[in-house]
């Protein structure tokens, strides 16, 4: 389905008539996001999980030799935010598809938009604070 | 079809398998990433703590999970891929069929290798060294 189809396809959903353009924005960002995902995703999991030793080797010192270099903490920064807002919006359309009630529906989003913040906020905080000399 | 779901694009044949599977793995990693940004906030805590919770990574079970997890992500991505393709790619919906299976292939060829490095150190635990 080409962008125009996809367009004219969200117009045609009542749901959206009227609406802005939220849905071909969403239906893009999980595309765009997706392509970048493949390289920080299968990267990391790579990095983790098969190089030298893999996951044995992981542990505080690793990480503080990791995040001494900003080439990975903007890499793991990246990674956060676009995995994060993917899933969110892929969960988004799950609860869409399967909640049947409104009210069900609006507070499984609730939820979802609550949590999803909090581990984003989280995250970005413990690599912009990571000290590694604490302890 | 009162309960026809609204956000739902490919549905049928292999085609709905694929779709399916690219949602249950979606699902599974996003569950897995709110966990593992909170074990990952250990290091705010102390080494200690940080390390206590990365050795249960190391553990056989988490060990043979991980390679799961390696395996729904490598799946969602080269699956997703191939949705990107058939959307943006004038050929796309042609070959889709061809498409997924590729993806079917790079996942065993990329898994075979990985499941052996993923757990040579575990097997080796408790096994005993293999070399
Ligand atoms: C078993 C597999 C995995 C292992 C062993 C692992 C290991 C790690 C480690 C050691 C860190 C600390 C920072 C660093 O050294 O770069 C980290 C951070 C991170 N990982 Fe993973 N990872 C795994 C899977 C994943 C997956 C599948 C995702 C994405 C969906 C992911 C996303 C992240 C993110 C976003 C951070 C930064 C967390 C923060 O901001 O506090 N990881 N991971
Ligand atoms: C590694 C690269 C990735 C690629 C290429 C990719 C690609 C895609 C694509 C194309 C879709 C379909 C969107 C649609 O039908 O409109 C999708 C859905 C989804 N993705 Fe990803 N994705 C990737 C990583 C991730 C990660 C790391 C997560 C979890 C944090 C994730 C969670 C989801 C979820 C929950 C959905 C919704 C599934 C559905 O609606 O059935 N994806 N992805």
């Amino acid at each position: 389905m080409s962008v125009a189809d996809r367009s004219f396809a969200l117009s045609q959903n009542s749901r959206n008539r009227q609406r802005s353009n939220f849905e071909l924005y969403a239906w893009l960002f999980m595309r765009v996001s997706g392509i970048v995902l493949v390289f920080l995703v299968l990267g990391h999991l790579f990095i983790m999980n098969i190089l030298d030793g893999g996951v044995q080797r992981i542990n505080f010192a690793f990480v503080a030799g990791r995040w001494a270099s900003p080439f990975w903490q903007i890499w793991d920064l990246a990674m956060l935010w676009l995995a994060m807002l993917h899933g969110t919006n892929g969960l988004r359309t799950i609860i869409n598809d399967y909640a049947e009630r409104d009210q069900t529906r609006f507070w499984l989003k609730m939820l979802l938009y609550v949590s999803s913040a909090f581990i984003i906020l989280l995250g970005t905080l413990v690599i912009f604070t990571f000290d590694p000399t604490i302890g | 079809m009162a309960t026809a779901p609204v956000g739902t694009l490919y549905r049928g044949g292999q085609g709905m398998w694929s779709w399916v599977a690219q949602r249950i793995t979606g699902i599974s990693v996003f569950f897995f990433l709110y966990v593992h940004v909170l074990d990952t906030a250990l290091v705010r805590v102390s080494p200690e703590a940080y390390d206590l919770v990365i050795a249960t990574y190391k553990t056989p079970i988490v060990n043979l999970l991980e390679v799961g997890l390696v395996g729904a992500v490598l799946y969602h991505a080269l699956n997703g891929l191939r949705v990107i393709a058939v959307d943006f790619w004038s050929r796309g919906p042609r070959f889709q069929k061809q498409m997924l299976w590729g993806v079917v292939g790079v996942w065993v060829v990329v898994m075979i290798p990985g499941t052996y490095y993923m757990l040579r150190h575990t097997v080796e635990a408790l096994f005993g060294a293999t070399s």
